[in-house]
Protein backbone atom coordinates (compact mmCIF):
# COMPACT_ATOMS: atom_id res chain seq x y z
CA UNK A 1 0.00 0.00 0.00
CA UNK A 2 1.57 3.32 -1.12
CA UNK A 3 1.65 5.84 1.94
CA UNK A 4 1.42 9.27 1.94
CA UNK A 5 -0.46 11.59 -0.10
CA UNK A 6 0.01 14.10 -2.98
CA UNK A 7 -1.53 17.42 -2.57
CA UNK A 8 -2.34 19.86 -5.40
CA UNK A 9 -1.84 23.14 -4.52
CA UNK A 10 -3.63 25.39 -7.58
CA UNK A 11 -1.90 28.56 -8.44
CA UNK A 12 -4.09 31.34 -10.30
CA UNK A 13 -2.46 34.45 -10.88
CA UNK A 14 -2.43 36.56 -7.33
CA UNK A 15 -1.72 32.97 -5.62
CA UNK A 16 0.22 34.12 -3.00
CA UNK A 17 -0.12 31.25 0.07
CA UNK A 18 0.71 28.39 -2.61
CA UNK A 19 4.33 28.10 -1.12
CA UNK A 20 3.27 27.85 2.43
CA UNK A 21 0.81 25.32 1.81
CA UNK A 22 3.92 23.64 0.03
CA UNK A 23 6.12 23.56 2.90
CA UNK A 24 3.26 23.00 5.32
CA UNK A 25 2.44 19.33 3.31
CA UNK A 26 6.15 18.48 2.20
CA UNK A 27 7.71 19.67 5.57
CA UNK A 28 4.83 19.14 8.31
CA UNK A 29 3.92 16.07 6.50
CA UNK A 30 6.85 14.73 5.18
CA UNK A 31 4.05 14.04 2.00
CA UNK A 32 4.07 14.84 -1.82
CA UNK A 33 2.75 18.31 -2.95
CA UNK A 34 2.37 19.69 -6.64
CA UNK A 35 1.50 22.99 -7.65
CA UNK A 36 -1.13 23.22 -10.11
CA UNK A 37 -1.44 25.68 -12.86
CA UNK A 38 -4.57 27.74 -12.96
CA UNK A 39 -4.82 27.26 -16.82
CA UNK A 40 -4.27 23.78 -16.91
CA UNK A 41 -6.97 20.77 -17.24
CA UNK A 42 -4.89 18.24 -15.61
CA UNK A 43 -5.35 17.29 -11.83
CA UNK A 44 -2.31 14.75 -12.54
CA UNK A 45 -4.19 12.39 -9.71
CA UNK A 46 -3.48 14.52 -6.90
CA UNK A 47 -5.18 12.99 -3.60
CA UNK A 48 -6.25 16.39 -2.71
CA UNK A 49 -7.10 19.58 -4.14
CA UNK A 50 -6.06 22.85 -2.21
CA UNK A 51 -7.08 26.06 -3.30
CA UNK A 52 -4.40 27.97 -1.38
CA UNK A 53 -4.82 31.92 -0.03
CA UNK A 54 -3.86 35.13 -2.01
CA UNK A 55 -5.52 37.92 -4.37
CA UNK A 56 -6.13 35.97 -7.06
CA UNK A 57 -6.98 38.29 -10.28
CA UNK A 58 -6.35 40.82 -8.42
CA UNK A 59 -9.48 40.37 -6.26
CA UNK A 60 -11.34 42.39 -9.17
CA UNK A 61 -15.06 42.05 -9.29
CA UNK A 62 -15.38 40.51 -6.06
CA UNK A 63 -12.58 37.90 -4.39
CA UNK A 64 -12.61 34.41 -5.87
CA UNK A 65 -15.18 35.92 -9.00
CA UNK A 66 -12.54 35.55 -11.57
CA UNK A 67 -10.62 32.42 -10.57
CA UNK A 68 -13.69 30.34 -10.38
CA UNK A 69 -13.46 29.94 -14.10
CA UNK A 70 -9.84 29.87 -14.49
CA UNK A 71 -9.77 26.61 -16.95
CA UNK A 72 -8.52 24.50 -14.00
CA UNK A 73 -11.40 24.73 -12.08
CA UNK A 74 -13.94 22.83 -14.28
CA UNK A 75 -11.45 19.81 -13.01
CA UNK A 76 -11.96 20.88 -9.22
CA UNK A 77 -15.15 21.48 -9.53
CA UNK A 78 -15.59 17.72 -11.02
CA UNK A 79 -13.19 16.25 -8.78
CA UNK A 80 -15.08 17.72 -5.70
CA UNK A 81 -18.01 16.99 -6.58
CA UNK A 82 -16.74 13.05 -6.92
CA UNK A 83 -16.18 13.64 -3.19
CA UNK A 84 -12.67 14.64 -3.91
CA UNK A 85 -11.35 15.84 -0.78
CA UNK A 86 -10.91 19.54 -1.42
CA UNK A 87 -9.58 22.41 0.76
CA UNK A 88 -9.73 25.87 0.09
CA UNK A 89 -7.96 28.88 2.26
CA UNK A 90 -9.00 32.82 1.87
CA UNK A 91 -9.00 32.86 -1.17
CA UNK A 92 -9.83 29.42 -1.79
CA UNK A 93 -12.78 29.53 0.39
CA UNK A 94 -13.90 33.13 -1.85
CA UNK A 95 -13.53 30.48 -4.84
CA UNK A 96 -15.18 27.63 -3.49
CA UNK A 97 -18.36 30.18 -2.30
CA UNK A 98 -18.11 31.54 -6.20
CA UNK A 99 -17.88 27.98 -7.49
CA UNK A 100 -21.11 27.01 -5.53
CA UNK A 101 -19.43 24.48 -3.91
CA UNK A 102 -20.09 26.16 -0.52
CA UNK A 103 -22.96 28.17 0.20
CA UNK A 104 -22.89 31.51 0.97
CA UNK A 105 -20.23 34.44 0.47
CA UNK A 106 -17.58 36.70 1.55
CA UNK A 107 -17.75 39.89 1.71
CA UNK A 108 -15.78 43.22 2.89
CA UNK A 109 -15.11 42.78 6.57
CA UNK A 110 -17.52 44.60 9.17
CA UNK A 111 -15.31 47.16 10.16
CA UNK A 112 -13.63 47.58 6.28
CA UNK A 113 -10.16 46.96 7.79
CA UNK A 114 -7.76 44.47 6.22
CA UNK A 115 -7.33 42.38 9.35
CA UNK A 116 -3.63 40.36 9.93
CA UNK A 117 -3.06 38.98 13.12
CA UNK A 118 -3.85 35.83 15.27
CA UNK A 119 -7.43 34.72 15.98
CA UNK A 120 -8.80 32.38 18.26
CA UNK A 121 -10.73 29.04 16.87
CA UNK A 122 -12.73 26.61 17.87
CA UNK A 123 -13.12 23.34 17.07
CA UNK A 124 -16.83 22.57 16.30
CA UNK A 125 -16.66 19.27 14.61
CA UNK A 126 -14.01 17.31 15.13
CA UNK A 127 -14.95 14.13 12.70
CA UNK A 128 -14.67 15.77 9.52
CA UNK A 129 -12.01 14.62 7.06
CA UNK A 130 -10.19 17.47 8.01
CA UNK A 131 -9.74 17.55 11.52
CA UNK A 132 -9.90 14.52 13.05
CA UNK A 133 -6.03 15.23 14.39
CA UNK A 134 -8.07 17.59 16.60
CA UNK A 135 -10.65 16.91 19.42
CA UNK A 136 -13.79 18.77 19.51
CA UNK A 137 -13.82 21.87 21.31
CA UNK A 138 -10.16 22.36 21.19
CA UNK A 139 -8.74 25.70 21.04
CA UNK A 140 -6.61 26.86 18.25
CA UNK A 141 -4.17 29.64 17.35
CA UNK A 142 -4.25 30.96 13.65
CA UNK A 143 -3.55 33.58 11.96
CA UNK A 144 -6.58 35.30 9.31
CA UNK A 145 -5.68 38.01 6.42
CA UNK A 146 -7.77 39.12 4.67
CA UNK A 147 -10.13 42.59 3.84
CA UNK A 148 -13.17 39.86 2.56
CA UNK A 149 -14.02 37.28 5.45
CA UNK A 150 -17.24 38.43 6.31
CA UNK A 151 -19.24 34.94 6.04
CA UNK A 152 -23.00 35.74 4.84
CA UNK A 153 -25.44 33.75 4.20
CA UNK A 154 -29.76 33.45 4.37
CA UNK A 155 -30.78 32.52 8.18
CA UNK A 156 -32.17 29.14 6.33
CA UNK A 157 -28.82 28.26 5.62
CA UNK A 158 -26.80 29.45 8.60
CA UNK A 159 -29.53 27.02 10.50
CA UNK A 160 -29.15 24.19 8.45
CA UNK A 161 -25.32 24.48 8.54
CA UNK A 162 -25.60 24.82 12.64
CA UNK A 163 -27.85 21.32 12.68
CA UNK A 164 -25.61 19.24 9.65
CA UNK A 165 -23.23 20.29 11.98
CA UNK A 166 -21.28 21.50 9.05
CA UNK A 167 -19.49 24.55 11.08
CA UNK A 168 -16.23 22.88 11.39
CA UNK A 169 -14.26 26.66 13.01
CA UNK A 170 -15.70 29.66 15.17
CA UNK A 171 -13.89 32.51 16.26
CA UNK A 172 -13.50 32.46 19.95
CA UNK A 173 -12.18 34.56 22.41
CA UNK A 174 -9.56 33.19 24.74
CA UNK A 175 -11.80 31.42 26.94
CA UNK A 176 -13.57 29.58 23.84
CA UNK A 177 -16.73 32.11 24.01
CA UNK A 178 -17.54 33.31 20.70
CA UNK A 179 -18.67 36.84 21.55
CA UNK A 180 -19.15 39.35 19.02
CA UNK A 181 -15.27 40.77 20.08
CA UNK A 182 -13.87 37.69 19.24
CA UNK A 183 -15.31 38.24 15.52
CA UNK A 184 -12.04 40.02 13.55
CA UNK A 185 -14.81 40.08 10.49
CA UNK A 186 -18.03 39.86 11.22
CA UNK A 187 -18.97 36.54 10.39
CA UNK A 188 -22.59 35.13 10.96
CA UNK A 189 -22.67 33.59 14.20
CA UNK A 190 -19.11 33.69 13.98
CA UNK A 191 -18.19 31.28 11.35
CA UNK A 192 -14.26 30.63 10.50
CA UNK A 193 -15.10 27.42 8.45
CA UNK A 194 -18.07 25.40 7.00
CA UNK A 195 -17.80 21.91 4.81
CA UNK A 196 -20.44 20.74 2.43
CA UNK A 197 -23.37 18.30 3.05
CA UNK A 198 -21.03 15.36 1.81
CA UNK A 199 -17.79 16.68 4.02
CA UNK A 200 -15.46 16.70 1.95
CA UNK A 201 -15.27 20.58 1.04
CA UNK A 202 -13.63 22.36 3.63
CA UNK A 203 -13.68 26.41 3.09
CA UNK A 204 -11.88 28.32 6.05
CA UNK A 205 -10.48 32.08 6.15
CA UNK A 206 -7.73 31.38 8.56
CA UNK A 207 -4.77 29.91 7.61
CA UNK A 208 -3.84 27.00 9.05
CA UNK A 209 -0.39 26.72 6.90
CA UNK A 210 0.74 29.71 8.51
CA UNK A 211 1.25 28.01 11.91
CA UNK A 212 2.13 24.00 10.79
CA UNK A 213 5.83 24.24 11.33
CA UNK A 214 7.79 23.88 15.07
CA UNK A 215 9.80 27.10 13.28
CA UNK A 216 6.69 29.57 12.52
CA UNK A 217 6.41 29.27 16.27
CA UNK A 218 2.84 27.68 16.47
CA UNK A 219 1.89 24.10 14.72
CA UNK A 220 -2.12 24.44 15.43
CA UNK A 221 -2.83 24.60 11.74
CA UNK A 222 -0.47 21.17 10.98
CA UNK A 223 -3.83 19.61 12.40
CA UNK A 224 -5.77 20.66 9.09
CA UNK A 225 -3.17 18.32 6.63
CA UNK A 226 -2.71 15.51 9.13
CA UNK A 227 -6.14 15.02 8.87
CA UNK A 228 -6.24 14.85 5.34
CA UNK A 229 -3.39 12.98 5.16
CA UNK A 230 -5.19 9.96 6.97
CA UNK A 231 -8.65 10.56 5.27
CA UNK A 232 -6.09 9.86 2.32
CA UNK A 233 -4.77 6.63 3.70
CA UNK A 234 -8.12 5.35 5.18
CA UNK A 235 -9.55 5.56 1.66
CA UNK A 236 -6.30 3.87 -0.27
CA UNK A 237 -6.61 0.78 2.59
CA UNK A 238 -10.38 0.64 1.78
CA UNK A 239 -9.90 0.40 -1.76
CA UNK A 240 -7.06 -2.29 -2.06
CA UNK A 241 -9.15 -4.24 0.64
CA UNK A 242 -12.16 -4.04 -1.51
CA UNK A 243 -12.79 -3.15 -4.93
CA UNK A 244 -14.69 -0.18 -6.20
CA UNK A 245 -13.01 3.43 -5.35
CA UNK A 246 -15.46 5.37 -3.69
CA UNK A 247 -15.02 9.19 -2.11
CA UNK A 248 -13.02 9.32 1.03
CA UNK A 249 -14.33 8.40 3.84
CA UNK A 250 -16.07 11.73 5.93
CA UNK A 251 -17.56 10.57 8.94
CA UNK A 252 -15.57 10.50 12.35
CA UNK A 253 -13.17 7.77 11.79
CA UNK A 254 -11.13 8.25 15.09
CA UNK A 255 -7.37 8.95 14.13
CA UNK A 256 -4.66 9.84 16.73
CA UNK A 257 -3.96 13.04 16.37
CA UNK A 258 -0.74 15.06 17.21
CA UNK A 259 -0.93 17.38 20.53
CA UNK A 260 -1.88 20.29 18.34
CA UNK A 261 -4.26 21.99 20.34
CA UNK A 262 -3.21 24.73 22.43
CA UNK B 1 -30.12 44.30 -37.51
CA UNK B 2 -27.42 43.89 -35.59
CA UNK B 3 -25.76 46.82 -33.80
CA UNK B 4 -23.79 47.74 -30.67
CA UNK B 5 -25.46 48.90 -27.71
CA UNK B 6 -24.67 50.61 -24.41
CA UNK B 7 -25.38 48.30 -21.42
CA UNK B 8 -25.12 49.36 -17.76
CA UNK B 9 -25.14 47.25 -15.36
CA UNK B 10 -25.40 48.64 -11.59
CA UNK B 11 -24.93 46.14 -9.00
CA UNK B 12 -25.98 46.73 -5.38
CA UNK B 13 -25.87 45.20 -1.99
CA UNK B 14 -28.93 43.41 -1.53
CA UNK B 15 -31.56 44.17 1.04
CA UNK B 16 -30.42 42.69 4.58
CA UNK B 17 -26.67 42.37 3.42
CA UNK B 18 -24.68 44.53 5.62
CA UNK B 19 -22.62 47.66 3.62
CA UNK B 20 -19.67 48.61 5.34
CA UNK B 21 -18.39 51.36 2.90
CA UNK B 22 -21.84 52.59 2.37
CA UNK B 23 -22.44 52.34 6.40
CA UNK B 24 -19.10 54.61 6.50
CA UNK B 25 -19.94 56.91 3.78
CA UNK B 26 -23.12 58.01 5.59
CA UNK B 27 -21.15 58.18 9.21
CA UNK B 28 -18.89 61.02 7.07
CA UNK B 29 -21.54 62.64 5.54
CA UNK B 30 -22.87 62.73 9.37
CA UNK B 31 -19.52 64.31 9.93
CA UNK B 32 -19.77 66.37 7.30
CA UNK B 33 -23.17 68.15 8.45
CA UNK B 34 -25.30 66.45 6.11
CA UNK B 35 -28.34 65.65 8.25
CA UNK B 36 -30.77 62.92 7.46
CA UNK B 37 -29.32 60.65 5.40
CA UNK B 38 -30.94 58.00 7.02
CA UNK B 39 -29.00 55.39 4.56
CA UNK B 40 -26.77 54.61 2.06
CA UNK B 41 -25.76 51.57 0.19
CA UNK B 42 -22.63 51.63 -2.31
CA UNK B 43 -22.66 49.10 -5.45
CA UNK B 44 -21.12 49.55 -8.66
CA UNK B 45 -21.52 50.56 -12.28
CA UNK B 46 -20.55 48.24 -14.98
CA UNK B 47 -20.61 49.79 -18.66
CA UNK B 48 -20.74 47.23 -21.49
CA UNK B 49 -20.94 47.63 -25.28
CA UNK B 50 -22.57 44.48 -26.23
CA UNK B 51 -23.53 43.80 -30.07
CA UNK B 52 -26.84 42.29 -30.49
CA UNK B 53 -29.74 42.50 -32.43
CA UNK B 54 -32.39 44.72 -30.73
CA UNK B 55 -32.35 46.27 -27.32
CA UNK B 56 -34.09 43.78 -25.24
CA UNK B 57 -31.62 40.97 -26.84
CA UNK B 58 -28.88 43.13 -25.18
CA UNK B 59 -30.87 42.89 -22.20
CA UNK B 60 -31.01 39.47 -22.34
CA UNK B 61 -27.57 38.34 -22.51
CA UNK B 62 -26.23 40.67 -20.17
CA UNK B 63 -28.67 39.42 -17.71
CA UNK B 64 -27.48 36.00 -18.42
CA UNK B 65 -23.60 37.46 -18.18
CA UNK B 66 -25.40 38.86 -14.47
CA UNK B 67 -26.42 35.52 -13.63
CA UNK B 68 -23.09 34.13 -14.19
CA UNK B 69 -20.27 36.33 -13.11
CA UNK B 70 -21.04 40.04 -13.00
CA UNK B 71 -23.14 39.85 -9.68
CA UNK B 72 -23.15 37.09 -7.18
CA UNK B 73 -27.23 36.65 -6.47
CA UNK B 74 -26.40 35.54 -2.88
CA UNK B 75 -25.53 38.92 -1.79
CA UNK B 76 -26.32 41.54 -4.37
CA UNK B 77 -29.33 42.62 -6.75
CA UNK B 78 -28.74 44.45 -10.25
CA UNK B 79 -30.37 46.10 -12.73
CA UNK B 80 -29.75 46.06 -16.67
CA UNK B 81 -30.08 48.79 -18.61
CA UNK B 82 -29.83 49.77 -22.17
CA UNK B 83 -28.46 53.63 -22.20
CA UNK B 84 -30.05 55.94 -24.82
CA UNK B 85 -28.29 57.04 -27.70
Amino acid sequence: MEAGMNAGIVRFPGSNCDADVYRAVTDGLGARATYLWHKSTDLEGVDVVVLPGGFSYGDYLRAGAIARFSPIMGEVIDFARAGGLTLGICNGFQVLCEAHLLPGALVRNRNLRFRCHDVGLRVENAGTAFTTAYGEGDLLHIPIAHGEGQFVAEVSTLDELEAENRVVFRYVDRRGQATDAANPNGSARNIAGIVNAEGNILGLMPHPERHSLSVLGNTDGLGVFQSLLAAVSRARGRRSDTAPPEAPEVAAGAVAGAGVSS
Amino acid sequence: MSRVWSVDVRVTPREGILDPAGETIRRALGNLGYEGVHSVRAGRLIRLEVEADGPEAAVASTEKMCEQLIANPIIEDYVVRVRQG
